[in-house]
């Protein structure tokens, strides 16, 4: 029996728009009632399209944003953020990943200063070690250690994504969540990365909550798989389950627009196009 | 006679470090009536090389070609005012960030209709309708309503839309779609790309689609050209670039899908060791 990592019970999130003088505010259920369970070094994907609340999901179990209602549970504990506020510890315990390195990096900050800083604020480890550990993990996700005092420009997209996570790393997470982590990225490149995660994720023994909408990536990546529309989970279970028969029509859309690079269907493509 | 024939076409730009080559010795053709798909990382020069088609590229670029014609004629050395009469009419682009393209403080029919009271004698109402006809044609609902809406009122999928009503205005011969599905959703992807090559079948003209995406090259492309490094590395149509491709190159670059992942890992391009002398086929 293996330990449950994450799991969420019917969590929920709406935002409120006020209302001014003229209008009425409004409520959006972004995420309705989503319940999960995950296990140690198992990747779970979120699969939606724009606007069908996977980041939001995403930020509440990273603990940006407390649920207006349902439970949230990290390593079997009850976790609410609304009441109690947000440990280091727990910060420890779960990091997150964004999809635009560009824009998640300080431009005024040194690489080095980068990884150090969740040392500085989550842990009073001295600065030699601090410097110690920064460098260990530069080596870890495939940078160099001269790049430690250089600024986010000078990396092209991949080396900035391993940065960010390596940055995410720091603190020894046991869950890790990467919100379209590979989605601004070239296609050798995100090979690189999904490799380089894939890697750490054996090593370190962490646990993934994988959120896309590239399902070829999905495939490839995630041991379970969650499709979300419209805040709601209509598809949850193994990855093969839901690739070999998926059930609700939404599911199907998704499977039926995603690009095939095969040659049969190349094939059929131009014999449909000479007729 | 090619649509677009470019022939040894290099740019280089002026960097505090020196020149920089980004496009080096880049030859290729467009016919009436064909799909051609650029394939590329970043930094391969592939959105270089049709900016520099359309005379978008910024002054610290060097421009030379032994060869860059458009219906025959020589779009290489044209005056500015020569060149505003065929970009946006003859030859027309859309880009990757349909939001970013659209400017923020005017409707979108505003700026259809700028293209048209640039290029056309249409008179006002002849705009208008115009317009809302183009708008119907890449399926906006409701198009008399949504002329006046601004750019941040529609969605990512109704902006490129938006962006390429704008872009066939004109009725033009040449489209050039610089990864027009990158920043969209799979479900909206298909839809965009659906909308190009049905647009495309029905007027005819000839269109480069610009992406690093093998599975949108294998569902639209006739012709590809793969590009590594600023150099054309292979030419072939896209059946035989899929089962046979000629370059080690294009061989990684078909490996690193995911969908062909063998086992746990997934090759990378830089596992595989291919010289990078470029494919020289087309150039003789």
């Amino acid at each position: 029996m293996s330990e449950i990592v994450l799991e969420t019970r019917e969590i929920v999130r709406d935002y409120h728009i006020g209302g001014g003088l003229f209008r009425q505010g409004r409520t959006i259920h972004a995420v309705k009632g989503v319940s999960l369970k995950l296990e140690k070094g198992k990747t779970l994907a979120i699969v939606g399209e724009s606007g069908c609340g996977k980041s939001t999901l995403a930020r509440m179990i990273t603990m940006i944003d407390a649920p207006t209602s349902g439970e949230l549970l990290i390593d079997g504990e009850k976790v609410d953020i609304a009441k109690k506020g947000l440990t280091s510890e727990l910060r420890r315990k779960v990091q997150i990943v964004f999809q635009n390195p560009y824009g998640s990096l300080n431009p005024r900050q040194k690489i080095g200063d980068v990884l150090m800083e969740p040392l500085i604020i989550n842990s009073n480890i001295p600065v030699s070690e601090r410097r110690e550990r920064a460098m260990q993990m530069l080596k870890k996700v495939g940078l160099a250690p001269e790049h430690f005092n250089r600024y986010p420009h000078m990396f092209s997209g991949g080396q900035r994504q391993r940065i960010a996570i390596a940055r995410a790393l720091m603190l020894n997470p046991r869950l890790l969540v990467l919100d379209e982590p590979v989605s601004a990225l070239d296609l050798s490149v995100q090979a690189q990365v999904l490799n380089l995660l894939a890697d750490l994720q054996d090593e370190f023994g962490l646990t993934f909550v994988f959120i896309s909408h590239d399902l070829s990536v999905v495939r490839y990546i995630a041991d379970e798989v969650m499709v979300m529309y419209f805040g709601e989970a209509v598809e949850y279970g193994t990855r093969d389950e839901v690739f070999s028969d998926p059930k609700h029509d939404y599911t199907k859309t998704l499977f039926a627009a995603t690009p095939r690079a095969d040659v049969e269907s190349i094939r059929a493509r131009l014999a449909k196009k000479a007729a | 006679m090619s649509l677009l024939e470019i022939e040894n076409l290099t740019v280089e730009f002026d960097t505090a470090a020196g020149k920089l080559r980004a496009v080096d010795g880049i030859s290729l053709s467009v016919e009436e009536g064909e799909v051609l798909a650029i394939v590329g990382e970043s930094g391969s020069g592939k959105s270089v090389s049709m900016l520099a088609v359309m005379g978008l590229l910024p002054w610290t670029a060097t421009v030379t070609a032994d060869r860059m014609t458009f219906q025959g004629r020589d779009i290489l050395n044209l005056s500015p005012a020569e060149r505003r009469r065929i970009a946006g009419n003859d030859i027309a682009m859309i880009f990757q960030e349909p939001v970013a393209s659209l400017n923020p403080c005017f409707t979108v029919g505003f700026q259809i209709e700028e293209t048209l009271r640039e290029h056309t004698d249409l008179d006002r109402a002849a705009r208008r309708r115009r317009a809302v006809e183009l708008l119907q044609s890449v399926g906006v609902p409701e198009p008399e309503d949504r002329l006046g809406a601004f750019p941040h009122q529609m969605s990512g999928g109704q902006c490129q839309r938006v962006m390429i009503a704008i872009a066939l205005a004109c009725g033009p011969k040449l489209l050039i779609a610089d990864e027009p599905t990158t920043a969209l959703d799979v479900t909206i992807q298909k839809q965009i790309l659906d909308l190009l090559m049905d647009l495309q079948a029905k007027t005819g003209m000839g269109l480069i689609l610009i992406t690093h995406d093998m599975g949108v090259v294998a569902e639209t492309a006739d012709r590809v050209v793969v590009q590594y490094m600023g150099r054309k590395m292979e030419e072939a149509d896209v059946l035989s670039l899929f089962e046979k491709p000629k370059s080690a190159y294009t061989r990684a670059l078909l490996s690193a899908l995911p969908e062909n992942a063998v086992g746990d890992r997934l090759p990378t391009v830089s596992d595989f060791a291919f010289d990078d002398t470029p494919y020289t086929g087309a150039r003789t």
